[in-house]
């Protein structure tokens, strides 16, 4: 199974198509996932990052295999841009034995500690603290660690974000708050209910951190900016707060058509879709569009292979259900 | 052996474990230089440094949150929630992350951390200082809720919750904090999930918890007088629950009356009731009958707490009353 994730050690150009290579697989991913939602395969629900794969793959190539990722529900991106493989995750949202965690999870959950994706949480907010626990026991052991905690534009207005924003920055914690701004919440339009008009940066002074807006549709800016606050958190210089701007293409979950949104504003972003965007660039750069036709080809065959393998999957059954509640490995709550 | 009280107890444990195992590590608020509001926690600061022993913002959610990553990346923390109340600004973080994260992800993460925290009343600080909340801790699958009742049981249980693999509430009974008692030099670790038998008696099982088990000891004592005989229970930690030993005592007299000090819906007792009733029904030779605060927030003013929270008096008469009628 090929890893999406772009090693920082390539080469300038090979490390480019990497991430180039990423988005596309994020992408393609999630249009699955998508099909496989309407084609009633994945149940429950599932947020998908489409539009935002700029973002996950930056930052993930700005990370080391030992640094800590804290996503939300909207988690698969983040997951497959830190070497997940596809199958487990799809076999995931299916709620089948060979998913990441056998189906106990679901979409809004995926975890691969292996990996350095440390969960997504579904609570808004929840895990920036946890997040700061994480880079404070990375500092506590004296490893250079660093963890990242993605959040959307609507988790700004809930307590936990400021609690974690503090606490991180007395600290001096290894730790970057990183802001995936797709202007929207569920319905609601963030700068509806939102004091200020940087949902996050705008936010940062209070806290004593510099404020970083990034263009989020260009993995390269987002990269750049994550490696400089990456490299600070790991020399002790503490916390950093990015809010990347963006767009959601679809709707905010399951098969919301996302019709609250005027149709320029949609039509604008789709202009500013981050992985043609890319492309072109590394077009420009001299890759060849045989090259990327390879690439783009790879990805679909692996999509494909992922989805037959997790179907083959089986169903979960009592076994998995009074599992690993207590280390262990049990539920018992009596003798 | 030295005469050591209740809050003193705390930090000999605490003390105890960080001296036995760096990745244990503690933070609260006004935990370290000030040696915690109840000094609980006094002399560790000195002992362990401020790079164990943190003080913190007043963010609840942050401490806990914060013991959480660590707990999941390799250390064992110790969280102080000041007072247990509090855990409903943070209950998020205890209930939806720490206990259901272990579960969620297959068995991926363990969180071995200790929430300690400051329960119950008889201090009359009013409401929202004061209520017992261990039921809110019991309902939630994926915590352990050890309450000890003495300061020898604070130590060895202490150990034990900070040795656990699993997330611990560690719930202090405030009213007990000043008791004093004999403590054995050297380390003490007791065991999770085990019950005590305080005392033998044939007419009546009588099952106590935190702050309670001193009034159901005195309480049997004065039963004696009145010739009714009563085994007394230290459950000392709800989950895990030994049900073994509260099942064979209740078995043995035949009667059981809970001593509870959370408000009455959904207390402890109300679960051990469906256990004895499913179980042991048969042996049962009357009413199992709860005593418990009402169900009200706790009043201020010293004459109404002690009307609210079950006194030795109240537990003598319902008792009584019961084994006689
Ligand atoms: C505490 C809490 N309140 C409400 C929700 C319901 N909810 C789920 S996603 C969401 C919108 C979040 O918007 P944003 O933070 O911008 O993230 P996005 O979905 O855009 O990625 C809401 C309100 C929740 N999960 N948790
Ligand atoms: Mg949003």
């Amino acid at each position: 199974m090929t890893s999406t994730h772009a090693a920082p050690e390539l080469s300038y150009l090979d490390h480019k198509v990497a991430m180039y290579r990423c988005q596309v697989a994020l992408r393609q991913f999630e249009q699955r996932a998508y099909d496989l939602f309407l084609e009633n395969f994945v149940k429950g629900t599932s947020h998908l990052s489409i539009g935002q794969e700029a973002i996950a793959a930056g930052v993930a190539a700005a990370m080391r295999p030992t640094d800590w990722t804290f996503a939300t529900y909207r988690g698969h991106a983040h997951t497959l841009a830190r070497g997940v493989p596809m199958t487990p995750i799809f076999a995931e949202l299916m709620g089948r034995t060979n998913g990441l965690m056998a189906g106990k999870g679901g979409s809004m959950h995926l975890t691969s500690v292996e990996h350095g994706m440390m969960g997504s949480y579904a609570i808004i907010g929840a895990h920036l603290p946890i997040a700061c626990g994480a880079a404070w026991s990375a500092q506590y052991r004296g490893t250079d660690q660093v963890a990242v905690a993605f959040f959307g534009d609507g988790s700004v207005n809930i307590g936990a974000f400021h609690e974690a924003l503090n606490f991180a920055a007395v600290w001096k914690l290894p730790v970057i708050f990183f802001c995936e701004n797709n202007l929207w919440m569920e319905y609601t339009r963030t700068s509806d209910v939102t004091a200020v008009a940087n949902p996050a940066a705008d936010r940062a002074a209070a806290y004593g951190l510099e404020s970083i807006i990034v263009d989020g549709n260009d993995a390269d800016a987002v990269y750049e900016v994550t490696s400089l606050a990456i490299a600070r958190a790991r020399a002790g210089e503490g916390p950093s707060m990015i809010e990347a701007k963006t767009y959601r293409h679809g709707g905010h979950s399951r098969a919301d058509p996302g019709k609250y949104r005027p149709d320029e504003e949609l039509a604008e972003w789709l202009l500013k879709d981050p992985i043609p965007l890319y492309r072109s660039r590394l077009l420009e750069m001299g890759v060849s569009e045989d090259d990327l036709l390879v690439l783009e080809a790879d990805v679909d065959a692996e999509v494909e292979t992922a989805t037959n393998e997790a179907k083959a999957g089986g169903v979960p059954g009592e076994d998995l259900l009074l599992k690993d509640v207590w280390a262990d490995g049990g539920a018992s709550w009596r003798n | 052996m030295a005469q050591l009280t209740f809050r003193e107890a705390i930090a000999r444990g605490i003390a105890q474990e960080m001296r036995r195992d760096d990745s244990v590590v503690f933070l609260g608020e006004d935990v370290g230089a000030a040696g915690g509001v109840f000094k609980g926690t006094v002399g560790l600061l000195e002992e362990f440094g401020d790079v164990r022993v943190r003080d913190t913002p007043i963010s609840e959610q942050a401490i806990l949150g914060a013991a959480m990553g660590a707990a999941m990346t390799g250390l064992r923390p110790i969280a102080e929630i000041m007072f247990s109340d509090f855990f409903a600004v943070c209950w998020d973080i205890v209930a939806n992350e720490i206990a259901k994260s272990r579960y969620m992800t297959n068995g991926q993460v363990t969180f071995p951390l200790v929430i300690r925290s400051g329960n119950g009343g008889g201090l009359r600080f009013g409401a929202q200082h004061s209520q017992s909340v261990e039921n809110w801790a019991m309902m939630i699958p994926g915590l352990k809720v050890v309450v000890p009742s003495n300061a020898v049981d604070v130590i060895g249980l202490m150990a034990a919750s900070i040795r656990d693999p699993d997330p611990v509430i560690f719930l202090e009974a405030k009213a007990l904090y000043a008791s004093k008692m004999d403590v054995p030099d050297g380390e003490i670790v007791d065991t999770l999930g085990s019950a005590k038998v305080l005392r033998q008696g044939s007419n009546a099982t009588v099952v106590a918890l935190g702050s309670m088990v001193p009034k159901a000891l005195q309480a049997a004592e004065e039963l004696a007088t009145n010739g009714i005989e009563c085994t007394v229970i230290d459950v000392r930690s709800l989950v895990p629950l030994d049900t073994t030993t509260i099942l064979r005592e209740v078995s043995a007299t035949g009667r059981m009356f809970t001593v509870e000090e959370n408000p009455r819906l959904c207390g402890w007792g109300a679960e051990l009731a469906s256990i004895i009733a499913d179980e042991v029904f048969y042996d049962l030779d009357g009413p199992i009958v709860r005593i418990t605060t009402p169900h009200i927030p706790l009043p201020a003013a010293d004459a109404l707490e002690d009307l609210a929270i079950p006194s030795v008096e109240r537990i003598v008469n319902t008792i009584h009353k019961s084994m006689n009628s």
